[in-house]
């Protein structure tokens, strides 16, 4: 039986890379001057679902929140044989906490229409919540099984999955439709297929059409740029190269419940901890050094 | 949406496992007794499951006053909708200002399922806690008492402290191992609430079909001396070094991801982000190069020696003593260096 599956992505800054030059001197991120990549763990959701519907049938939709630039991963998601791609792009959803996040992607899952599964990765490493998951979930209304490392089989609209514990795993049963927060030790993604990177190189949302527009024709009037972007898209649209755009207003959402407004978490403070190097005291690597250092740590009776 | 009750008590989740109460949840008691202590309200304690009796006594003996238990043979093993349910009607009929969860599997599975329901702020991961007076930077408005909730953020590069102004309650995930567990009083006097929450079975859709957990084998947490090892031990066979010095020392033995990956040693010695957080007396990092998943659980600590042959290693930046040279010439020495003490 096909399935309808949706997949959660984001694009993320890549902190493991993080250096001296992205930091600033108030201690914040200077996010502009870090790369951005697919979230490692969604990569992993996206093979859940590509296998799920490569065994059962069914679409994938892939659905990301973030700027027009986020369209990156959206295309890593076409490359890799997701069916659909949605990106949620507006600047009233900018600063959303994990509430608000996870009440945007709900209202545009439920703008997608029927879906069995959601799939997500379990973090997301710009943030470490693991927080957005559980409460799309919550607002969708639907079961949420976290951890996914192996989703058994379905039937009969059960689905049954391997859910690890930390310290141990459990196997459970249920109902759908779910949403399934996967961990990196599930599974092994696929790489791009050469083919569907030639075709969907070329697929691009509406703002990323504009911005080309503007750049092209500098000299045309505001009208003349809105017609030749309307022509492109519906260009795109006929060659599905298209991937849709949406905003707050296309999925229904309360203002108030997006953005700033309707985040109940503030930060209210930032500190740099990597690369503040303080001194330590050097030990030579020789047998006197040893026997210095056992010695400082008798006297100080951290060695008791 | 609740509005801020400034009466309202400090919570731990109970989480137990098979009537065990995990150990975050003796941490979080001590916690909760110093920030209600702080701003001069109870502590409570929400304990769900089946078959738990003694466990109320034993949170009262680590600091709560208030213990609600809900008891259903049904709430036997967690799962997400019915535990959840719990919480936040508890929430709800009593309103209080603080909940605090342990960052662990079931912690950060049930929390934010609940702060959603609630409208409520949530703060994953949580390595510090406090209470201090507020300024909003944008409304100049003084927010009186409020909980800073401190955690690694962005990979561990930055240290974030969030606050929430009005949807309350606050509640956060706290790491396990970074709050000190405090000595139990048996003598302490509290009060077991038991509540009786109407839960549909609707509630229960997840069914349990196979369950298999380890028990934890390796004390980390307990150990006042960790020695740990990395990629840059080499092989399984050179990590004996590592067990060596450990035992010389009187020490647990520790491991970076790369040293478990490499397959030098099993997972359960693993510490860091994905691994267990650690603060022990005294650690010693030999071939750890320190990337800041490493250091997220074990910087706490206090004292650390860094051995590493290269010498612009990040594990130096945590470092109190740092030798720079190959672990495998100088942990012998270090060895000998303690036989010749006694």
């Amino acid at each position: 039986m096909p399935y309808d599956i949706v997949v959660l992505v984001k694009q993320v800054p890549d902190t493991a890379h993080v250096t001296v030059d992205t930091m600033r001197a108030d201690g914040t991120v200077n996010r502009g001057a870090l790369p951005t990549i697919f979230n490692p763990e969604d990569l992993h959701a996206l093979e859940s679902a590509l296998e799920l519907r490569d065994r059962y049938g069914g679409t994938v939709t892939a659905l990301s929140m973030g700027p027009p630039k986020a369209a990156d991963v959206l295309r890593e998601c076409l490359y890799r044989g997701a069916d659909h791609a949605i990106l949620l792009t507006d600047r009233r959803a900018a600063a959303s906490d994990t509430l608000a996040t996870s009440y945007i992607l709900a209202q545009a899952v439920k703008a997608i229409g029927k879906y069995d599964f959601v799939f997500a990765g379990r973090q997301a490493i710009d943030g470490d919540t693991a927080q957005v998951g559980p409460q799309c979930a919550e607002k969708l209304g639907v079961t949420q099984l976290t951890y996914l490392e192996e989703l058994v089989h379905v039937k009969d609209n059960v689905v049954r999955v391997r859910r690890n514990l930390g310290n141990g795993w459990e196997i459970v049963e249920a109902p759908l439709p779910v949403l399934l927060t996967v961990m990196d030790t599930a599974n092994k993604p696929r790489p791009p297929a050469a083919r569907k990177v030639l075709r969907f190189k070329h697929a691009r949302v509406e703002a990323e059409v504009a911005a080309e527009v503007k750049s092209d024709s500098k000299e045309s009037s505001k009208e003349e740029q809105a017609t030749e972007v309307s022509r492109r898209c519906e260009v795109l649209r006929d060659q599905g190269l298209s991937i849709e755009q949406w905003n707050l207003d296309d999925i229904g959402a309360d203002l108030e419940r997006c953005g700033l407004s309707g985040s109940p978490t503030k930060v209210f403070r930032v500190q740099s901890i990597v690369l503040t190097k303080e001194g330590y005291t050097e030990i030579a690597p020789t047998e006197e050094g040893a026997r210095q250092l056992i010695q400082e740590l008798v006297i100080d009776r951290t060695l008791g | 949406m609740n509005e801020p009750n400034r009466q309202g008590e400090v919570w731990v989740f109970a989480e137990q496992e098979d009537g065990v109460l995990s150990d975050v949840v003796l941490e979080l008691c001590g916690k909760a007794r110093q920030l209600a202590d702080e701003l001069g309200v109870k502590a409570g304690a929400v304990l769900p499951g089946s078959d738990i009796d003694g466990l109320s006594q034993k949170l009262i003996a680590y600091g709560i006053d208030h213990v609600y238990v809900v008891e259903d043979t049904r709430l036997a093993h967690f799962q997400t909708s019915s535990y959840s349910r719990v919480v936040c009607s508890l929430i709800d009929k009593h309103q209080p200002q603080i909940v605090l969860y342990g960052a662990t599997s079931l912690g950060r599975d049930l929390a934010p399922r609940v702060a959603s329901e609630t409208r409520a702020g949530m703060t994953a991961d949580c390595t510090d806690l406090e209470i201090k007076d507020v300024t909003d930077p944008r409304t100049k408005q003084v927010h009186e008492k409020l909980l800073l909730q401190i955690r690694p953020a962005f990979g561990g590069n930055i240290v974030a402290t969030i606050v929430n102004y009005d949807w309350w309650p606050q509640m956060a995930t706290v790491r396990e191992g970074v709050m000190p567990m405090q000595d139990p009083d048996e003598s302490r006097s509290g009060a077991t609430i038991v509540e009786d929450i109407e839960l549909d079975d609707s509630l229960f859709p997840v069914k349990l079909i196979e369950r298999c957990v380890e028990p934890r084998t390796v004390n980390l947490k307990g150990a006042r001396v960790i020695v740990a090892g990395g990629g840059g031990v080499g092989s399984r066979d050179s990590f004996k070094l590592i067990h060596e010095l450990a035992g010389a020392i009187g020490g647990a033995v520790g491991a970076s991801r790369a040293a478990v990956d490499g397959g030098f040693i099993g997972k359960e010695h693993q510490i860091g982000q994905t691994g267990t957080t650690v603060r022990p007396a005294l650690y010693i990092a030999a071939g750890i190069s320190g990337a800041v998943q490493h250091r997220a659980g074990m910087e706490e600590s206090a004292k650390i020696i860094a051995i590493n042959t290269d010498p612009d290693a990040p594990i130096f930046s945590v470092a109190h003593y740092g030798i720079v040279g190959d672990m495998k010439k100088v942990l012998p020495m270090l060895v000998s260096a303690l036989k010749e003490r006694r």
